[in-house]
């Protein structure tokens, strides 16, 4: 009773500034949402490149996975090797239901969602359990089963031709997503949604819970946290996030390919974590970008990408030791002469 | 109250615990002594859930936490800290005390607002006051000093409001003055949380200055309970534990 009294008087008193400074910090967030939605959104006026909007529909694709992967990766410590098998599925399950039901769009991406969400508590419920290198493998694991299922069940799946005969993409609410402009503002419009939904989970005491898992799993259990349903918890958002990239991919090249659920896309999202760094959120978007202006560049000049990728990685992994993001904030830090003593 | 009944616990052939049965009466202060392998960690460990007990009963105030999993049993209010400290290193002190309370309150979960809680404030505050931490708060844990570490770990598991503090060696690794530094603070966060505080403890000096009552454990078994003046002149304790050299010089 008498803390009740306390957190009473708390409440009345001197607590509204730091509730105060958490609801400016959110406005914060959304404000420099708002605003990259909106150098987003003037790009195609100012650029008439086909090329560039395009690149930026697969980096809301990408982004959105690889962001998603780091809520494992660099915030609870999870690495996942099968996070690519929820972009395929994402893919997979927007396009089969676009293609055998013709439901209105939202509807399919809300199913989209449900599917995913029901299939990643499955497979997360047996992998969070195991620590580091056996989750590490075990979800490498459920990817190719994703993966062999995806080219086995032809029928359903089109096997290694992939969804083929093209997505059919009615109109909604006055969007019409065959229209190249309206798939651009709706791709960069789920990135930020995306992003700043992240962002929230980062931030919130659920995030916290997650830094805690991450350092010190067995300490947490010790102050009461259940270490196996928040991870299984974070293990489904990041799932739901990742389809909606796979969705966003699906939606741009009209169709779903059985490499979208190969292992090679979990590989990708690991290297983009390294290369932009997982100890800042915007880390990984900023890896996307990079891997994805290395990808389109080195493929027109050689043949030997992935000789080029690799020396890169390398280049991150052991010259740099950490991502670019990491690196900048870092550097940043050093010119203020230290001032802030941490970054996150 | 706190009341453990035939604990036992085995490793292979060892018994780590053997038919074990204590009283702690609310808010005592407790000191379990042992030489090394007797079991005390163990004991701690079977207490918090950290270890299943093969049987006995654990009972804190008649609701029995035996079997139960280690969040459980700090939920219903048995903290504890640990002989390494154990931390959440990237964490700033005060991050680390508003997301213990945060935990503590249930609201670990919790997705739509902001971390921290307006609510958990003023506990962390105190509980960062209480063992002087809070001069520290902007340090990121895996700074600080060894000995402020193993206060960190400890405000963590006071931070939660526990009714029972077990404290495993919480002067481990420290030099002489840190020891009684660290031994005053246990001390003093004992008489003013007026909680019951159970502690391993090396230094027979420290014990037996300090604590009330002791429980000196021996392959597993209680050797014997009592205050410092009847553990001293316990036979079985001399002859077992403390020696003949040390005993003379105690006395």
């Amino acid at each position: 009773m008498t803390e009740l009294q306390a957190e009473r008087a708390a409440e009345s008193l001197g607590v509204p500034r730091i509730e105060a400074q958490s609801k400016r910090l959110r406005y914060l967030d959304v404000l420099i949402a708002v605003a990259a939605f909106a150098v987003l959104a003037t790009l195609p006026f100012l650029f008439s490149s086909k090329a560039l909007l395009d690149f930026v529909i697969r980096c809301s694709a990408f982004g959105l996975f690889a962001t998603s992967l780091n809520l494992l990766v660099g915030y609870t410590g999870m690495i996942s090797f099968g996070h690519g098998m929820f972009f395929g599925l994402g893919a997979y399950g927007f396009g089969l239901i676009m293609q055998r039901t013709g439901v209105p769009i939202p509807v399919a991406f809300v199913g989209t969602l449900l599917i995913t969400a029901v299939v990643s508590v499955m497979i997360g419920a047996i992998c969070v359990r195991l620590k580091e290198i056996y989750f590490a493998f075990v979800t490498l694991a459920f990817q190719m089963l994703i993966h062999s299922m995806i080219l086995s069940w032809a029928s359903l799946t089109g096997g290694d031709q992939g969804l083929r005969g093209g997505i059919p993409r009615p109109v909604f609410i006055g969007i019409d997503l065959t229209n190249h402009i309206h798939l651009y503002f709706v791709s960069c419009a789920l990135l930020v949604t995306g992003l700043l939904l992240m962002r929230q989970i980062v931030q919130s005491p659920f995030g916290y819970t997650l830094r805690m898992i991450r350092d010190n799993a067995g300490r947490a259990s010790f102050i009461g946290i259940d270490v196996w349903r928040a991870k299984l918890t974070i293990f489904v958002l990041a799932a739901l996030l990742a389809s909606t990239g796979g969705i966003i991919m699906s939606l741009f090249v009209s169709g779903a390919y059985p490499e979208f659920a190969y292992w090679t896309i979990s590989g990708e999202g690991i290297f983009i974590n390294m290369l932009g760094g997982v100890t800042t959120f915007l880390g990984p978007m900023v890896g996307t970008v990079l891997l994805l202006i290395l990808n389109d560049t080195v493929t027109r000049l050689t043949e030997y990408y992935g000789i080029v990728l690799g020396i890169v990685i390398l280049f991150f992994a052991i010259g740099l030791r950490k991502g670019l993001m990491d690196f900048a904030v870092e550097w940043y830090e050093q010119r203020r002469g230290g001032g802030r003593e941490r970054t996150r | 109250m706190l009341q453990v009944q035939h604990l036992c616990k085995s490793f292979g052939g060892v018994k780590a615990a053997d038919d074990i049965t204590l009283d702690f009466a609310d808010g005592s202060l407790t000191a379990v002594i042992g030489p090394n392998g007797a079991g005390k960690s163990t004991f701690f460990n079977l207490i918090t859930g950290a270890l299943k007990p093969a049987s006995g009963r654990i009972l804190l105030d008649g609701v029995d936490m035996a079997g139960r999993s280690p969040p459980d049993i700090v939920r219903h209010g048995i903290g504890r800290a640990f002989q390494v400290a154990s931390i959440f290193p990237s964490l700033t002190v005060h991050e680390t005390m508003l997301a213990a309370v945060g935990a503590d309150q249930r609201r670990a979960g919790v997705l739509h607002r902001r971390f921290p809680l307006a609510e958990t404030r003023d506990r962390a505050e105190y509980a960062m006051e209480i063992l002087g931490l809070a001069g520290k708060r902007d340090r990121i844990a895996a700074t600080l000093s060894h000995g402020d570490q193993k206060l960190l770990d400890i405000a963590l598991a006071l931070v939660l409001d526990p009714q029972v503090l077990l404290l495993d060696e919480p002067t481990a690794g420290m030099g002489t003055e840190e020891r009684w530094r660290m031994i005053d603070k246990v001390h003093e966060l004992w008489e003013r949380e007026k909680i019951t505080v159970v502690f391993i403890e090396h230094d027979m000096d420290i014990v037996f200055k300090i604590a009330p009552s002791i429980v000196v454990l021996c392959y597993g078994r209680i050797l014997a309970t009592g205050t410092p003046d009847e553990i001293r002149r316990n036979p079985a304790v001399i002859d077992a534990y403390l020696g003949t050299e040390h005993h003379a010089e105690a006395i």
